[in-house]
């Protein structure tokens, strides 16, 4: 065991780890932050999408000790304090963007990753942006809608609801 | 996973040392290395993570003209450098996914040497040269087949030097569930001649097209290969594409590399 710290959502946080806990499960189990999701065993669905330094990783793919030292935000630092939602949050809300929201956390984090580099996207940026987010219910159409209307464009005439 | 030790070095030799360690292994930005521990396909004693050295990271231009490539640089940052030329950047910008570009490292790569994985296709297309703690290796001597490298035990690849083509491509056929290449095709044309290395096809790993790029050379063009056909023995077949199949993608891919290439 060695002793892990972090900067996760703007405070700093702490919890013993062992070589191999993975980032996921130590934000999940030693911090109690279970907004991230595992969903998959492959690496492949996304689900556990965080921002590492400013960027997005999956954190089912990551040491916790790989992460020492490291600013973390996780969906959970996405709302402000008083419950508000962000804009992407919103209008995930407000698009129908998720059915039983498993995969939702990721695809957040994922879409601010996209957003900070990239402010108004195409709709084929966004489903680029997207290939490592996996979502079984939704078949897309309203997250990739749902992100183009955070990023302020209109988004009337693209997927259907 | 079976657990391990975790080491961080901040230098090339102190990683050398720690990885001296019986059972130790290398670890870049664990894309491959880490699912592969979920599996429990591998059991190392102790990971030494060579994302903390700084002199394994960042890209520049060496006085040759070359591309040099920190081995510890993500895809990502190759994908985005002003420094690197098209083709390298085009291939970078389309392994994995965004999240694994983010944390996957060149040097991780051409150390695993995954038979279906892009940049030894973008190395073997360069004729790059692999440069290790204690050695440079060129790329036609560096892979030795599926997942077998010339690197000894414990060796690290620190940087990677590319040549920069007058004109390059790869174009990969997406085996969409891995987003590994069912097939890439690199084509790069250099004064001398023009090389064309595949990725994803040959049970022996990335090999270069040597009836391809004599065409090639004397005519870089699409129309030069359109009746070439590669002999489809010793490619893959499994559930995704069968031998034959293959062996037609990889003459498909390399025309459309030739097309595209800038």
């Amino acid at each position: 065991m060695s002793h892990v710290s972090m900067t996760v959502n703007g405070k700093q946080m702490s919890g013993d780890a062992e070589g191999r806990t993975l980032l996921s499960q130590f934000l999940r189990e030693t911090l109690g932050l279970t907004g991230t999701h595992v969903g998959c065993d492959t690496s492949q669905c996304g689900a556990c999408v965080v921002h590492v330094d400013g960027v997005a990783v999956k954190s089912c793919t990551m040491l916790a000790m790989e992460a020492d030292g490291a600013d973390i935000s996780t969906i959970e630092g996405q709302a402000a304090e008083d419950g508000t939602l962000n804009a992407l949050q919103q209008a995930f809300q407000d698009h129908h963007g998720l059915q039983c929201g498993f995969c939702t956390p990721g695809m957040i984090m994922s879409a601010a990753d996209l957003l900070k580099n990239n402010p108004t996207p195409t709709e084929a940026e966004v489903r680029h942006h997207l290939e490592g987010n996996i979502c079984r219910c939704t078949g897309y159409h309203n997250i990739v809608k749902a992100i183009m209307a955070a990023s302020g464009q209109d988004v009337s005439s693209i997927a259907a609801e | 996973m079976y657990n391990f030790d975790f080491e961080k070095p901040s230098t090339i030799a102190d990683a050398v040392a720690a990885l001296g360690d019986d059972e130790a292994q290398a670890l870049g930005g664990g894309q491959t290395l880490i699912p592969t521990l979920k599996q429990r396909l591998a059991s190392p004693s102790k990971l030494v993570s060579l994302k903390g050295i700084g002199e394994m990271q960042g890209i520049c231009i060496a006085d040759d003209g070359a591309v040099c490539i920190g081995g510890a640089s993500c895809h990502a940052d190759v994908a985005g450098s002003s420094d690197v030329f098209a083709g390298l950047a085009g291939l970078a910008g389309g392994i994995g996914d965004p999240a694994v570009r983010a944390r996957g490292t060149i040097g991780g790569s051409l150390a695993n040497n995954d038979p279906a994985a892009c940049y030894p296709a973008a190395a073997l297309g360069c004729g790059a040269t692999i440069i290790t703690n204690n050695r440079a290796i060129v790329a036609d001597d560096y892979f030795e087949g599926m997942f077998a490298t010339a690197l000894e035990e414990g060796e690290i690849v620190t940087e990677v030097r590319f040549p920069v083509p007058e004109a390059s491509n790869y174009q990969k056929f997406e085996q969409p569930a891995s987003r590994f290449a069912l097939v890439g095709v690199f084509v790069a044309k250099y004064a001398d001649g023009v090389r064309v290395a595949v990725t994803g096809a040959s049970e022996e790993g990335v090999f270069r097209w040597a009836e391809a790029e004599a065409a090639l050379s004397a005519n870089f063009s699409a129309e030069a290969i359109a009746d070439l056909k590669l002999d489809s023995d010793g490619m893959i077949a499994d559930l995704h594409g069968t031998s034959e199949y293959r062996a037609h993608l990889v003459g498909v891919l390399t025309r459309r590399a030739v097309a595209a290439a800038a």
